[in-house]
């Protein structure tokens, strides 16, 4: 039998603005994406020194997710391995992989090494917040939101997790988009059916 | 030593230290500053960039970058 699955909160940060569960918790227009990131850190007043040496992608999930679990999550009520991530984007790591070959002219950069991969990002988070279940990380074209639904669902029926942030964080140069979902079995408050539509008007939302 | 450390920020990314909160005598790995292995490796680029000096034998490093005080005296008794 199918279950059913909530998203139970969601962030999105695009245009610098963040949303949180739809509605506006900061903006500031006229900065470039990684002086607007260190904005929202500051203005959340978190504490995490690691967030500085993170490149943009890293960032900006990290970031999302900070947003997206903040006051919205229990996580004592899972196992640190039935809590995992789905994260998708377009152009991989791509932003971080150009700086990188920039460096590799002169000196190679270690630091800047160990983003070349999209799915650090997903590593990033789960350091922070213990999620030790599954995590994936898909290239696509455009955000599917039907492909997300459909494996995040398949995730939850086999049992592979209990919660999960799903959603896309992409990055390219000045070109930015994070929209996740705290997706879980139970409901709460605020949730609505983890269903393609509902998926997709979210991420619509920082569309205009 | 101001220099270094002034370094030390930047090619770390420390944006939330400034150089002059960094002791000379400092520990700059685990409960000093908190830097870490890839910051070790940040470490051995900055001496070459900015110094031309190789740390050619990997075990002189707890040694040589156990504080900002150990590194320049390192640095000083390697430059030309």
């Amino acid at each position: 039998m199918t279950e059913n699955v909530y998203i139970t909160a969601s962030c999105t940060i695009a245009d610098n603005v963040v949303v949180k569960n739809g509605k506006q918790i900061f903006e500031q227009k006229g900065t470039k994406v990684q002086d607007f990131l260190v904005a929202v850190y500051q203005y959340l007043a978190v504490n995490y020194p690691r967030f500085y040496k993170m490149d943009g992608l890293a960032k900006l999930g990290w970031m999302a997710s900070e947003v997206l679990l903040e006051g919205s999550f229990d996580k004592t009520k899972y196992k640190p391995e039935d809590m995992g991530l789905l994260l998708c984007n377009k152009n991989s790591s791509l932003d971080t992989d150009i700086r990188y070959y920039d460096t590799v002219k002169t000196m190679a950069s270690p630091a800047l090494f160990v983003y070349t991969l999209p799915n650090i990002v997903m590593g990033e988070i789960c350091i922070r917040h213990q999620f030790k279940g599954e995590n994936d990380f898909f290239i696509f074209e455009a955000f599917n939101a039907a492909f997300i639904q459909q494996y995040v669902h398949h995730l939850f029926e086999t049992g592979a997790m209990e919660a999960c942030i799903c959603g896309w964080v992409e990055l390219l140069d000045n070109d930015y988009n994070a929209t996740l979902y705290l997706t879980e079995k139970k409901e709460n408050e605020r949730s609505i059916l983890f269903t393609e539509e509902n998926i997709y008007h979210i991420y619509q939302t920082t569309h205009g | 030593m101001m220099d270094l450390k002034r370094q030390i920020v930047e090619q770390l990314n420390l944006q939330h230290i400034k150089p002059e909160e960094i002791g000379d005598d400092q520990p700059l790995f685990v409960e000093g500053l908190g830097l870490d292995s890839i910051d070790a490796l940040e470490l051995i680029v900055l001496l070459q960039q900015q110094y031309n000096i190789k740390l050619n034998n990997a075990e002189d490093g707890p040694k040589v970058f156990q504080s900002v005080r150990t590194m320049a005296d390192y640095i000083k008794s390697h430059q030309a």
